[in-house]
C-alpha cells in the first residue's frame, strides 16, 4: 500500500522541478488551442490593411508636400491596437472567468512565472504578426498610391522605423491590455480601462484648451502611436521617436510589475 | 499524507476558517464534512496555496503547497466543477497542463481513457454535462499519477451513475495507498465513501474519526452529524433571522432564551 505513495516522492524529488520552459509550453499550447484568437488577428488584419489600401487611394494628388503617406497609411493602428489590447486582456481574464486559473496555479504555484510565460508568449507572437502586418500594410498602400504622388521607400530616412515600430506598438499595447486584465482580473471592467486609456483620453482631451492638451495628450498611447512612433519625421510637439518608446515600454513595465506583485499577494 | 497545522482565514468581517489543525493519512478515503459555509473549500484552498492562510500553514508530504517541485505529479485537485477554459477542446486541456509539470504526453490519453472521455476529446467542454465537465475535473486531478487527491464536492450535481463512479474510483486510489480527500455536504454519500471524517462546523474542527466511530454514539450517521453541528447550524439560523428581521426594520424581537448575540454589529442593527 505504501509502495505507490512512496514511489511518487521519489519520482519528482530525482527531478529538477518545473521551470519557465515548461510553463512556456503549457502557455503556448493554451493560446493556440483555442479559435477566437487567431479569427480574431484575421479580422484586425483586414481592417488594417483595408484602411492602408484606402488612406493609400486617397493619397492628396494636388499638394504633397508635407504630406506623410507611411504615417497616414497606418492609421489602421488606431483599431488593431483595441483587439490587440482586448486579446491581451483575455489571455489573463479569460482564465479567472472560466476557472482555469486555480488549474493553473495548482499546476505552476509560483504565479509570476506564469505571468512571466504569458508575457514571452503572447509578446512574440503580438510583435511578430505586428510587424508581419506592419509590413504588408505599408506594401499595400504604396501600392495604391496614385502616380503623381511621391511614394515612400525604406532608403529615406524614418520610414522603415515607422514601419517597424508601428508593429513594436502593437505588441506592447497588447502586453499593457495584459497588465490591465492580471490587475483588475474581471473581463469587462478590464476592457473598459483598456478603452478608457486607448480612446477615452484622448477624447476627454480634445475639449482641453491646447495649453492644457498639448502637453498632456502627447503621452498618451494613442498620440505616441501616431505622431512619434510612425511618424517619419519629428513634429515639434510630439515626443521624439525614442522617447515615445520608452514611454509605452514604462506604462507596459509598470502595469505588468503591478500585476505580478498583485498576483502574488491575492487569492486565486 | 496533507498535514493543516493552526489553519486560519478570515474575509472581512467574516471567520472562514479558525485554528483548524488535522491530518489526512494514505491508503483511506477520508471524507470532509461540514455544512455548507463550514470553511470546506477555503481549507482546500489554503492547502493548494490558491488561498494564503492568515495563520497556521498545511503541507503535504512535509512540504508546503509552493514548494513543490512537480505539483501535478504529487497532488491532483478538483477544486470546482469548471476549471477549464470553455473554448479549449478536453485533450489540449490536459495537454497544456501536461506540459507544465513535465507529464508525459501519453498520461492525456490515460486519463481521458479512464474517465471515459475519449470520443469528446477533440470537443470543446463549454457544452459538456455537469456529468462530463466533472469527469473532465477528475482526469486533470488523476493527470500527474499523484499520491495526494483533493476533492471539493466530487459528486455535486451528478446522477446516481456518476456518484457511484466516483465512489469506486476514489475507493481504488486509496487502496494504491494514495491519500484520498474528498469534501461533502452529503452525510449519506460520505457514509458510503469514506472511512474516516474530519468534521468541521464554523471554521472548527468538531471531529476527527471513523465514521464508525462518529455514528456510535447515535442512530445514524446523519444523526450523529446534526447533533456534532447543531450549534453552527443554529448559530447561521438565528443569524439569518436577525439580519432578515433588521433589514425588516421590525422594532423589537423576541429571540429565545438561549440566544447568544453572535457580534455586535447585528445587535446594534436590531436595536436602530
Amino acid at each position: 500500500m505504501t509502495t505507490a505513495t512512496a514511489s511518487h516522492t521519489h519520482r519528482s524529488s530525482s527531478s529538477g522541478g518545473y521551470g519557465f520552459r515548461q510553463v512556456a509550453r503549457m502557455e503556448w499550447i493554451k493560446l493556440r488551442s483555442q479559435r477566437y484568437p487567431l479569427w480574431t488577428l484575421v479580422a484586425m488584419s483586414a481592417v488594417m490593411v483595408g484602411i492602408g489600401v484606402l488612406t493609400g487611394h486617397n493619397a492628396p494628388r494636388h499638394d504633397p508636400s508635407g504630406y506623410d503617406p507611411t504615417n497616414a497609411g497606418l492609421a489602421g493602428l488606431a483599431i488593431a491596437q483595441l483587439v490587440v489590447g482586448v486579446l491581451g486582456v483575455l489571455m489573463i481574464t479569460g482564465e479567472y472567468s472560466s476557472g482555469l486559473i486555480r488549474a493553473t496555479f495548482a499546476a505552476v504555484p509560483k504565479r509570476r512565472l506564469v505571468l512571466a510565460a504569458k508575457i514571452v508568449i503572447f509578446g512574440t507572437g503580438t510583435l511578430v504578426l505586428g510587424e508581419i502586418l506592419a509590413f504588408i500594410t505599408f506594401f499595400a498602400m504604396r501600392l495604391s498610391l496614385p502616380a503623381g504622388v511621391p511614394h515612400p521607400a525604406f532608403g529615406q530616412p524614418g520610414v522603415l522605423r515607422a514601419v517597424i515600430m508601428a508593429g513594436v506598438y502593437l505588441c506592447l499595447v497588447g502586453l499593457i491590455g495584459m497588465g490591465i486584465g492580471t490587475i483588475v482580473r474581471n473581463t469587462a471592467v478590464a476592457i473598459s480601462v483598456l478603452v478608457a486609456l486607448l480612446f477615452v483620453l484622448s477624447i476627454v482631451l480634445l475639449a482641453l484648451p491646447h495649453h492644457v492638451s498639448y502637453p498632456v495628450g502627447k503621452f498618451l498611447p494613442v498620440i505616441i502611436a501616431e505622431n512619434s512612433l510612425t511618424a517619419v519625421a519629428h513634429d515639434s510637439p510630439a515626443l521624439p521617436v525614442w522617447a515615445g518608446l520608452g514611454m509605452m515600454c514604462l506604462y507596459t513595465a509598470v502595469l505588468l510589475g503591478a500585476g505580478g506583485w498583485l498576483l502574488a499577494r491575492r487569492d486565486a | 499524507m496533507i498535514e493543516a497545522n493552526g489553519l486560519a482565514k478570515r474575509f472581512g468581517s467574516t471567520v472562514a476558517v479558525d485554528g483548524l489543525s488535522f491530518d489526512v493519512r494514505p491508503g483511506t478515503v477520508t471524507g470532509f464534512l461540514g455544512p455548507n459555509g463550514s470553511g470546506k473549500s477555503t481549507t482546500m484552498r489554503m492547502i493548494m496555496g490558491l488561498d494564503r492562510p492568515d495563520a497556521g500553514q498545511a503541507r503535504i508530504g512535509g512540504r508546503r503547497y509552493g514548494e513543490l517541485r512537480w505539483p501535478l505529479r504529487e497532488v491532483g485537485a478538483l477544486l470546482e466543477a469548471r476549471s477549464f477554459h470553455p473554448g479549449r477542446p478536453a485533450r489540449a486541456h490536459l495537454a497544456a497542463l501536461a506540459a507544465s509539470n513535465g507529464i508525459a504526453a501519453s498520461r492525456v490519453d490515460a486519463v481521458l481513457a479512464q474517465t471515459g472521455l475519449t470520443e469528446v476529446a477533440g470537443k470543446r467542454p463549454g457544452k459538456f454535462s455537469l456529468g462530463m465537465a466533472q469527469r473532465l475535473g477528475i482526469a486533470t486531478a488523476l493527470l500527474g499519477d499523484p499520491g495526494v487527491l483533493l476533492l471539493d464536492e466530487p459528486v455535486n450535481g451528478l446522477d446516481p451513475e456518476g456518484i457511484r463512479w466516483i465512489r469506486i474510483l476514489l475507493k481504488q486510489l486509496a487502496a494504491q495507498g494514495r491519500t484520498v480527500f474528498v469534501s461533502s455536504h452529503l452525510i449519506s454519500e460520505m457514509a458510503l465513501m469514506a472511512d474516516h471524517l474530519i468534521v468541521i462546523g464554523r471554521g472548527r474542527l468538531l471531529a476527527d474519526t471513523t465514521v464508525a466511530g462518529l455514528s456510535a454514539g447515535s442512530a445514524s450517521l446523519e444523526d450523529a452529524f446534526f447533533e456534532l453541528t447543531s450549534g453552527a447550524s443554529q448559530f447561521r439560523a438565528e443569524l439569518l433571522t436577525q439580519e432578515l428581521l433588521a433589514d425588516l426594520s421590525v422594532p423589537e424581537t423576541h429571540p429565545t432564551a438561549d440566544f447568544q448575540p453572535p457580534r455586535q454589529g447585528a445587535g446594534e442593527r436590531r436595536q436602530s
